[in-house]
C-alpha cells in the first residue's frame, strides 16, 4: 500500500506557502483599491476618500479608447496569424519524424526563450537593414512571431494526445483528406486551439518589451500605460486603466483553462 | 446471380474522386512528404525569414560601427564596436545585471520552493486546481499592471512606509536604505525595490516548472529518508533538493533570460544605473548607436546560451 498521499502537511511549510500566495496575490488586488482613490497626485496609502468618478472620466478618454483599439485589432490579427502557424507546424511535427523536427521545435520556441528586447531589437534592426517603415504591420510581425508558441505548445499536446487509428478509420470508411481534416481532426483539436488561441491573444494584449521596438508613433494599450508610468498625466486615469486591464486578461485565461483542464497539459503553463 | 440481388458488391477499390480536391487529397496520401512540407512552409518561412532573419540582422549590426564625428553607421566589417563594448562603463552594466540576475533566481528558488512542494505533495483534488490557478493568474496578469502596483506599495507614501510605521518598524527599512548600494532615498529608486520587483514578476516562472518536478518525486522516497533517520533538514538537503534539481534549472531559466533582457522594470523601479536591457534600449534609441546596442544584446545571448548548454547537462529540459 501506497502511503505517500496521506501525512498531513508541516506548519510552516503551510505559512510559507500561503504567505507565498499572498505575496503574488496581494499586489493585484491593491490596484483594484487604488482605482476608486479620490487622491491625485500621490500614491497616498489609506486612500483620503473612495470615488467612481474616476471611470467616467477614463470613459471619455479618446486616447486611451484608441490605444485600446489598437491593442485589440493587433492581437486579433496575430492570433490569426499564430492559429494557422502553429497548428501547422504541430501537426507536421506530431504526425511524423523527420530529419530537423528537434530544430523546428527549437526554433518555435526560440522567440520566447530569448529575452524580448533581443527579439526587439533583432526585428527592428532588420528593419532598418531593409529599410520598412514602422506601421501597424510592423507591430503584427513581432507578435505573431511570439504568439505561434502557445499556439504550438497547446496544439502539440492535443495531437499527442488524439489517436492516429481515428484519422485511420476515416480513410478506411471513405473520406479524404479534407473530409478527415474537417470532421475528425478539428473537432479533435478544436478546444486545444481555442485555449492557444485565447493564450496568443492576452500575450499579445499585454506585450510590451518588443512593441517598444517594432511600432513608431503608434500606441498599444500597454506603450500607453508604459508612457502613463514613465510621465504620469492623470494618475487615477491609469489607476482604471490599470484596473481594466486585470479583469480583461482575467478571462480568456479562465477560458483557457476550463477548456484543456481535462487535458495531460494545461494551457498557459509556459508562457 | 440476379436472384440473390438483395445485396450490391460495392468495389474494394473506390473511383477517383473528381476535381483539384480529390487529385490533392490523393496526392497528399500518395505522398505523405509533399503534406508534410506544405504544412512545415510556412511557419518555418515566417520564423527562419522573420526571427531569424532578424537575428542575423541583428548580429552584422554589431559588426559595423559608427562614425564619431557624423553619427552615421559605418557598414564595414569590423570588432571596433565589440571593442567599445568592453570599457569598464559598459563591463560594469553587464556585471551588474548578471549579479541582479544570479540574486533574483536564488531568491524566486527560496520563495517558489514551499509553495511548489505544498502543491505537488499535499495539495489534493480542488485544492490542487486553486492552487495551479492561484500561479496562473498572476503570470498571465499584465506585466505593467504588476509593476506598477509596486510602485504604488513602495512610493514613500504608500502602503508598505504604512504597514511598517504601524508595526514601528520604520527604523528597519531607514537603516536599510541607509545601506551603500542597495539602499536609496526610497524603496522605489533603490536596488532593492528593482530586485523586489523582479522577484515578484518572475516568481510563477519559477513556480511551475519546480512542481512539475517535485510531482515526480515519490513521496515514500521521503518517507524512507525519515525512517532511516534523516532529519528533515538532512532530507531536504539529501533527497528532495537533488530530486527536484532539474525542475529548479529549468526555472531558473526563465528568471535569469528574464532578468537578463528586461529594462522597464529598472527604469520604473530603480535606481539611475543602468542595466544591459535599458543600456541597449538607449544606445538604439536616444545614441543612434545601433551597433552598440546590437554588441550589447550579443552579451545575454551568450550567457544564455552558456547557461542553457550546462542546463541542458543537468537534465533540464525534461522538467520544462
Amino acid at each position: 500500500m501506497r502511503s505517500d498521499r496521506s501525512q498531513k502537511s508541516p506548519l510552516g511549510l503551510k505559512i510559507a506557502a500561503g504567505l507565498g500566495l499572498v505575496f503574488l496575490h496581494a499586489p493585484i488586488l491593491l490596484i483594484f483599491v487604488y482605482a476608486f482613490t479620490t487622491e491625485e497626485k500621490s500614491y497616498q496609502w489609506p486612500p483620503p476618500g473612495l470615488t467612481t468618478q474616476w471611470f467616467a472620466v477614463t470613459w471619455n478618454r479618446p486616447d486611451v479608447w484608441e490605444a485600446l483599439s489598437l491593442s485589440v485589432r493587433v492581437a486579433a490579427i496575430s492570433t490569426a496569424i499564430a492559429i494557422v502557424l502553429g497548428t501547422l507546424c504541430a501537426a507536421a511535427v506530431s504526425r511524423s519524424k523527420f530529419f530537423g523536427r528537434e530544430t523546428i521545435s527549437l526554433l518555435v520556441i526560440l522567440p520566447i526563450a530569448l529575452p524580448g528586447i533581443i527579439t526587439g531589437i533583432a526585428l527592428r534592426s532588420a528593419f532598418a537593414l531593409t529599410e520598412i517603415p514602422f506601421s501597424f504591420w510592423t507591430i503584427i510581425l513581432g507578435h505573431a512571431t511570439f504568439c505561434v508558441v502557445v499556439v504550438y505548445n497547446n496544439a502539440v499536446a492535443r495531437f499527442r494526445r488524439t489517436s492516429g487509428s481515428m484519422i485511420e478509420a476515416s480513410m478506411d470508411l471513405g473520406a479524404d483528406g479534407f473530409q478527415t481534416f474537417r470532421h475528425v481532426v478539428l473537432p479533435n483539436i478544436a478546444t486545444a486551439l481555442l485555449a492557444g488561441g485565447m493564450l496568443a491573444f492576452a500575450l499579445s494584449f499585454d506585450e510590451v518589451i518588443v512593441t517598444t521596438f517594432t511600432a513608431g508613433q503608434q500606441q498599444t494599450l500597454p506603450i500607453w500605460m508604459l508612457e502613463e508610468l514613465i510621465r504620469p498625466r492623470q494618475r487615477p486615469v491609469t489607476n482604471v486603466v490599470a484596473m481594466v486591464v486585470v479583469l480583461v486578461t482575467l478571462l480568456p485565461i479562465l477560458l483557457a483553462y476550463y477548456l484543456t483542464r481535462d487535458g495531460d497539459q494545461i494551457a498557459g503553463s509556459g508562457k | 446471380m440476379s436472384t440473390a440481388n438483395s445485396y450490391r458488391v460495392a468495389p474494394a477499390i473506390l473511383p477517383a474522386a473528381g476535381g483539384i480536391r480529390g487529385v490533392l487529397s490523393d496526392a497528399f496520401w500518395r505522398k505523405p512528404k509533399l503534406l508534410l512540407i506544405l504544412m512545415l512552409l510556412p511557419p518555418v518561412l515566417w520564423l527562419g525569414v522573420v526571427y531569424i532573419g532578424s537575428l542575423f540582422a541583428l548580429l552584422l549590426q554589431s559588426f559595423f560601427s559608427i562614425d564619431e564625428f557624423s553619427g552615421l553607421i559605418n557598414r564595414e566589417f569590423t570588432l571596433k564596436t565589440y571593442g567599445d563594448l568592453l570599457q569598464a562603463a559598459n563591463l560594469d552594466i553587464i556585471l551588474r545585471t548578471v549579479t541582479m540576475a544570479a540574486a533574483v533566481t536564488l531568491a524566486s528558488i527560496a520563495v517558489a520552493f514551499p509553495i511548489a512542494y505544498y502543491a505537488a505533495r499535499y495539495a489534493r483534488g480542488r485544492w490542487k486546481a486553486l492552487f495551479y490557478l492561484a500561479v496562473m493568474l498572476p503570470l498571465w496578469s499584465s506585466y505593467l499592471v504588476k509593476v506598477y502596483a509596486w510602485k504604488l506599495i513602495l512610493a514613500k507614501e504608500g502602503i508598505l512606509t504604512w504597514v511598517l510605521a504601524k508595526l514601528n518598524l520604520l527604523w528597519l527599512l531607514d537603516a536599510w536604505l541607509s545601506l551603500p548600494i542597495v539602499g536609496g532615498n526610497s524603496l522605489s529608486v533603490s536596488f532593492t525595490g528593482t530586485f523586489i520587483v523582479f522577484v515578484y514578476v518572475w516568481l510563477p516562472f519559477m513556480i511551475l516548472p519546480m512542481q512539475a518536478a517535485l510531482e515526480r518525486v515519490p513521496g515514500n522516497l521521503v518517507e524512507a529518508s525519515s525512517d532511516l533517520g534523516a532529519s528533515p533538514r538532512q532530507t531536504f538537503w539529501n533527497v528532495l533538493l537533488p530530486l527536484a534539481l532539474p525542475g529548479i534549472v529549468a526555472g531558473s531559466i526563465f528568471t535569469f533570460s528574464l532578468t537578463l533582457g528586461d529594462y522597464i522594470i529598472p527604469q520604473i523601479i530603480g535606481t539611475s544605473r543602468l542595466f544591459i536591457g535599458q543600456a541597449v534600449y538607449s544606445q538604439q534609441g536616444t545614441a543612434g548607436n545601433i551597433p552598440l546596442a546590437a554588441a550589447f544584446a550579443v552579451v545575454p545571448i551568450v550567457i544564455m546560451g552558456l547557461y542553457l548548454w550546462m542546463a541542458k547537462r543537468m537534465g533540464a529540459f525534461d522538467a520544462i
